[in-house]
C-alpha cells in the first residue's frame, strides 16, 4: 500500500538525525574510553587500555559501582513491594474509583523530580519537618541525624520517585488478564490464594519485570539524589563520573566508567526482555 | 478461613499508605510555601504570601522560566518532527537494521540521562560547538524522540487503515493523505506526546547538566540555589508549576476520556 518514496520519506530524515545525535555520540563515548589525558590537560587520541586498568586497580570505583547497584536493588525491591499490591488493588478491587486512583498514581510523575528530592530534604533534615514533629510530640529529645545525608535518604527518595514507574506496567499487565480465567479458577475450586499464585501472579510477571528494570536502571544512574541527600556515605557511581567530567578533568576515565554502566544497562534490558518473552502469554 | 476477605481488608490500607508516601512531599512542599518562618519546623506557623512576593520580584528565576519554556517548545517541535515519522516507519516500512534502529531511538527512554548527556557533550566538544540553550534544545529534542515514537506508535496500532487506503484509491497523493487522514486520526496520541515531551523537557536536568552554557534552565537555576541552601522561594515556584501541571493533566485526561484506556508502552 505504501510506495517506496513514502517509506523513504518517513525513514531517512529521522535515521540521519538519530545517527548524528545518538549513534555518533555513543560511539564517541566508546572512543574516549580508550583515549587519555596528557599532563597539560589535553585529550591524547592514542588508543590505550589504561582507563580500564585504572578502574580495576583503584578500589573506590568498583566499590562505588557495587554500592550503587545495592542502592538500586533496594529501590527496586521497595518499589515492587509498594507498587505491586497497589496495582493489584487498583485492578481487582478499586471498582468505580479505578480511574481516579490511576490518575492519582500518575500525578506525582508530573511534579519535578528535583523538587520532590528537595521536598524530602526539607522533611528529613535535622531541623526538618519530621524531626521537629517528633520533638513536638516528645517522641525524641534530639533530632535523628541518620535520616538525612545517608544511603537511607537516597533509597527512600528514589523509591518515592520510581514507585509509580513500577505500578504502571504491573497495572497494565494485570488489566490484560482475562477475567474469565480468574473465574474459571474459582469455579474449579481453587481458593483465592491459589488463584492468585497460580493464575494472576504468573501472568503479571512481564509487567513486574518491566517495572523492576525501570526502577533499577534509572536509580543506578542517578546523581542528583545522592548529591542532595546522600552525604559522603551515599555517593553513587554517577557522582564519580560527574566529578571526572568536571573538576577532576579526566574525560577518558569518566567515559570508561560510563561505558561500563551503558553495557550493564544494555545487558539488563536484554535479560529482562528475554524473561518477559518467556513469561508472556502464548 | 476466608482469604479473599482478609486480603480485601489490608489492600485498601496498603493503598492509602502508598498514596500517603507519594503525596507527603508534595503536600509538605505546598504547605511550607505559605509558612512565615520558612521551610521545616513543626507545626507550620503563620500564613504568609511573602515567599511568593519575593519570587515574583526575582528576575533570575523568571529568566530561567522563559528559557525553559523556549527550550521545551523547540524540543517538542524537534521530537515530534522526527518521532512521528519514526513511529510510521516502524509501523509501515521494512529495512535492514530496523530492530537496531528501534532500539537506538528508544534507548534514551530507559538509559540514565547522564550517559546521553555526556555523550552529546563529547559530540559538541569534538565539533567545536559552543554550549548554550541551543545545545540543550538539541539534547532534549533528540532524547525525547523516544517519547513521541512510543506514544504515536501505540496510537498507530489502534488506527484503522481503511481510511488511508480509501483516500489513496480516490486519487489523493501521499502528502495529502498524510495531512488530511493520518495526522488527524493520530491527533490524540500526538497531543498526548506533545504534553508529555513538554513536561519532561521542563523538568529535565541530567542531560541539561552537561550541555548548559551561560543561560540557566529552571531546574538548573533551582539546582544552583539548592546547593547554596534551602529557601521557601523554591517551594513557591514549585507549587505554582504543580498547579499548572495539574491543569495540563486534567485537560489531557478530559481529552482522552472515552477515547481509549491509558496504558504504558515501553
Amino acid at each position: 500500500m505504501f510506495s517506496r518514496a513514502y517509506r523513504a520519506a518517513i525513514t531517512l530524515p529521522p535515521l540521519l538525525w538519530v545517527v548524528v545525535f545518538l549513534l555518533v555520540p555513543y560511539a564517541l563515548l566508546f572512543c574516549y574510553s580508550f583515549w587519555s589525558v596528557s599532563p597539560s590537560q589535553t585529550i591524547v587520541h592514542a588508543w590505550t587500555l589504561d582507563n580500564y586498568r585504572e578502574l580495576l586497580r583503584v578500589n573506590v570505583y568498583l566499590q562505588t559501582l557495587f554500592r550503587s547497584m545495592w542502592i538500586a536493588a533496594r529501590v527496586m525491591i521497595f518499589s515492587l513491594l509498594l507498587g505491586y499490591p497497589l496495582a493489584y488493588y487498583l485492578s481487582f478491587y478499586a471498582g468505580e474509583r479505578k480511574d481516579l486512583l490511576y490518575q492519582l498514581v500518575i500525578i506525582p510523575l508530573w511534579v519535578s523530580y528535583l523538587v520532590r528530592a528537595y521536598a524530602w530534604k526539607t522533611i528529613l533534615g535535622s531541623d526538618g519537618v519530621l524531626n521537629t514533629l517528633l520533638q513536638y510530640v516528645h517522641a525524641t529529645k534530639h533530632p535523628l541525624e541518620f535520616l538525612l545525608y545517608s544511603p537511607f535518604a537516597v533509597v527512600l527518595t528514589l523509591t518515592h520517585i520510581y514507585t509509580p514507574f513500577a505500578v504502571l506496567p504491573i497495572y497494565a499487565s494485570l488489566e490484560h488478564i482475562p477475567r474469565n480465567l480468574v473465574e474459571a479458577s474459582h469455579d474449579l475450586g481453587a481458593s483465592p490464594l491459589q488463584t492468585f499464585w497460580r493464575v494472576i501472579f504468573p501472568l503479571s510477571i512481564p509487567g513486574m519485570l518491566a517495572g523492576a528494570t525501570f526502577a533499577f536502571v534509572l536509580s543506578l544512574g542517578d546523581f542528583l539524589a545522592p548529591l542532595l541527600l546522600g552525604g559522603p556515605s551515599g555517593i553513587m557511581i554517577s557522582n564519580i563520573v560527574v566529578s571526572l567530567f568536571g573538576a577532576a578533568y579526566n574525560w577518558p576515565l569518566g567515559a570508561a566508567i560510563s561505558l561500563c554502566m551503558l553495557l550493564l544497562v544494555l545487558a539488563l534490558l536484554l535479560l529482562s526482555e528475554r524473561l518477559e518473552k518467556k513469561w508472556s502469554f502464548r | 478461613m476466608n482469604t479473599a476477605h482478609s486480603t480485601s481488608r489490608w489492600l485498601p490500607w496498603h493503598a492509602i499508605m502508598v498514596f500517603g508516601f507519594l503525596y507527603l512531599p508534595i503536600v509538605t512542599l505546598i504547605v511550607y510555601s505559605f509558612n512565615a518562618s520558612g521551610v521545616g519546623g513543626f507545626p507550620p506557623g503563620h500564613l504568609t504570601l511573602d515567599w511568593y512576593r519575593m519570587l515574583f520580584a526575582d528576575d533570575a528565576i523568571w529568566e530561567s522560566v522563559v528559557n525553559s519554556l523556549i527550550v521545551a517548545f523547540v524540543a517538542m517541535a524537534i521530537s515530534l518532527t522526527f518521532g512521528v515519522p519514526v513511529a510510521l516507519a516502524l509501523d509501515r516500512a521494512n529495512f535492514p537494521g530496523k530492530t537496531l534502529f528501534r532500539r537506538l531511538v528508544l534507548l534514551p527512554l530507559i538509559l540514565p540521562g547522564i550517559i546521553t548527556g555526556l555523550s552529546l557533550l563529547m559530540l559538541f566538544r569534538q565539533a567545536d560547538v559552543k554550549l548554550s540553550l541551543v545545545t540543550i534544545v538539541l539534547g532534549h529534542g533528540t532524547a525525547l524522540i523516544s517519547v513521541a515514537t512510543t506514544e504515536v506508535f501505540a496510537g498507530l496500532q489502534k488506527l484503522d487503515r481503511a481510511q488511508e487506503e480509501a483516500s489513496l484509491d480516490l486519487g489523493a497523493n501521499y502528502w495529502h493523505t498524510f495531512w488530511r487522514i493520518t495526522i488527524p486520526n493520530l491527533r490524540l496520541s500526538i497531543i498526548g506526546a506533545a504534553l508529555l515531551i513538554f513536561t519532561l523537557s521542563m523538568d529535565e536536568i541530567a542531560v541539561s547538566f552537561f550541555l548548559i552554557g551561560r543561560d540557566n534552565t529552571l531546574p538548573l537555576e533551582i539546582w544552583g540555589r539548592l546547593r547554596r541552601g534551602i529557601t521557601p522561594e523554591i517551594n513557591a515556584i514549585s507549587s505554582i508549576i504543580f498547579v499548572f501541571s495539574l491543569i495540563a493533566i486534567v485537560s489531557w485526561y478530559r481529552l482522552r476520556v472515552g477515547a481509549e484506556k491509558p496504558g504504558i508502552a515501553v
